[in-house]
């Protein structure tokens, strides 16, 4: 067992499901926004809005920005500890990465909460 | 006349690594390439390569032949020569000792900590602990992995993290003992495995079911595996 404290369920089995989970999340976000669009070809501001402004369309945006942001976490966690190691890099590659890993988890909720005082400001 | 490419690397007197270019009369045969690093082997005797069975059953002599890993006694120069050029490397990842010899001290150490054995500590029966047919059947397909280390040597997720991902040879291995009905040590196991490296830094890139000498496929085992950790802890 190796313990890990900066991957996000520190479970190998939790994140390979937030990782199916979030992708699945987002196919349906994608499936839905472009649907939508072939669907309205002559949308205009006040319908993408009014769209955009109500409270489901709020909670799935959030949803899939929640996703984006646990599958960027899992997937940029498995790419820092793949390559940036001593194995690869030398006996710095500790301190760069643990300021890689917690620079990109500052940056991935940041955007969460970006996006949620845009999603709650239409 | 074929011509073939080979690493050399002796530590003691070599500063790097440098490929040496021999020829090799073949007479026009589909020999084994053992075959041919035994007559290069004749020629040139500082040529260092590990090799016993001959017959892919040992697993000594894997190699990374014109690309690919394969066992070097069972893999036919038909089906690695390209252009009449033979180009033989050690397995990637692991350090060279020298030449085309590897210290597999890491990929043994993976091996070791998936526990190898049967765990069982019930009162042994009489005669042997029986399965039925149904329950030997499973572990075909696993079973018949001989160690050469084609697999894990072909997967980047253990070139990057060797010390940490089991690789397919060793989770090809665990799962031959989670499958065993005789084995009772099943919520152990999985708990062992059950961190972001073990199992999970396997994405599925297939290489070690492509390199597999014995046409095993450790992609398969380590989704049974993961399937197994779902159905315990969910």
């Amino acid at each position: 067992m190796i313990t890990t404290v900066t991957s996000l369920g520190r479970s190998g089995l939790s994140d390979w499901l937030v990782q199916r989970v979030s992708a699945f999340v987002m196919t349906a976000y994608l499936v839905f926004i472009v649907g939508y669009l072939i669907a309205n070809p002559d949308l205009n501001y006040s319908q993408w809005a009014t769209l955009n402004s109500s409270l489901p369309m709020r909670m799935f945006s959030l949803l899939t920005m929640v996703s984006i942001a646990a599958h960027a976490w899992i997937g940029m966690w498995c790419v820092l500890t793949d390559y940036i190691t001593e194995r690869l890099i030398g006996p710095k590659a500790t301190a760069i990465r643990i300021f890689f890993q917690l620079g990109m988890i500052a940056v991935t909720m940041l955007y969460v909460i970006w996006a949620i005082d845009i999603l709650w400001g239409i | 006349m074929l011509n073939v490419s080979i690493y050399r690397y002796n530590p003691e007197v070599d500063s790097e690594p440098y490929m040496q270019d021999y020829q090799v009369d073949t007479q026009g045969k589909d020999v084994m390439v053992l075959d041919v690093l035994e007559k290069l082997k004749v020629e040139d005797p500082s040529l260092s390569f590990r090799r016993s069975c001959r017959e892919g059953v040992c697993g000594s002599d894997g190699l990374n032949i014109s690309g690919k890993n394969g066992l070097a006694c069972i893999t036919p120069l038909s089906s690695a020569v390209k252009g009449n050029k033979l180009v033989i490397r050690p397995l990637p990842g692991l350090p060279v000792i020298r030449d085309l010899v590897i210290d597999m001290s890491q990929f043994y150490a993976q091996y070791e900590k998936i526990q190898p054995y049967m765990i069982n500590n019930s009162p042994a029966p009489a005669i042997e602990r029986l399965q039925s047919p149904e329950e030997r059947a499973k572990l075909d397909g696993l079973y018949e992995c001989i160690l050469c280390a084609c697999c894990s040597t072909a997967c980047p997720s253990f070139w990057w993290n060797p010390e940490k991902f089991i690789g397919p040879s060793g989770l090809l291995q665990a799962y031959r003992f989670l499958a065993d009905s005789r084995d009772t040590a099943t919520e152990e196991r999985l708990a062992n495995l059950d961190d972001p490296f073990s199992v999970f830094r396997c994405h599925g890139i297939m290489n070690c079911v492509q390199v597999c000498p014995k046409g095993l496929n450790p992609t398969k085992a380590i989704g049974h595996i993961r399937n197994m950790l779902v159905r315990s802890a969910t």
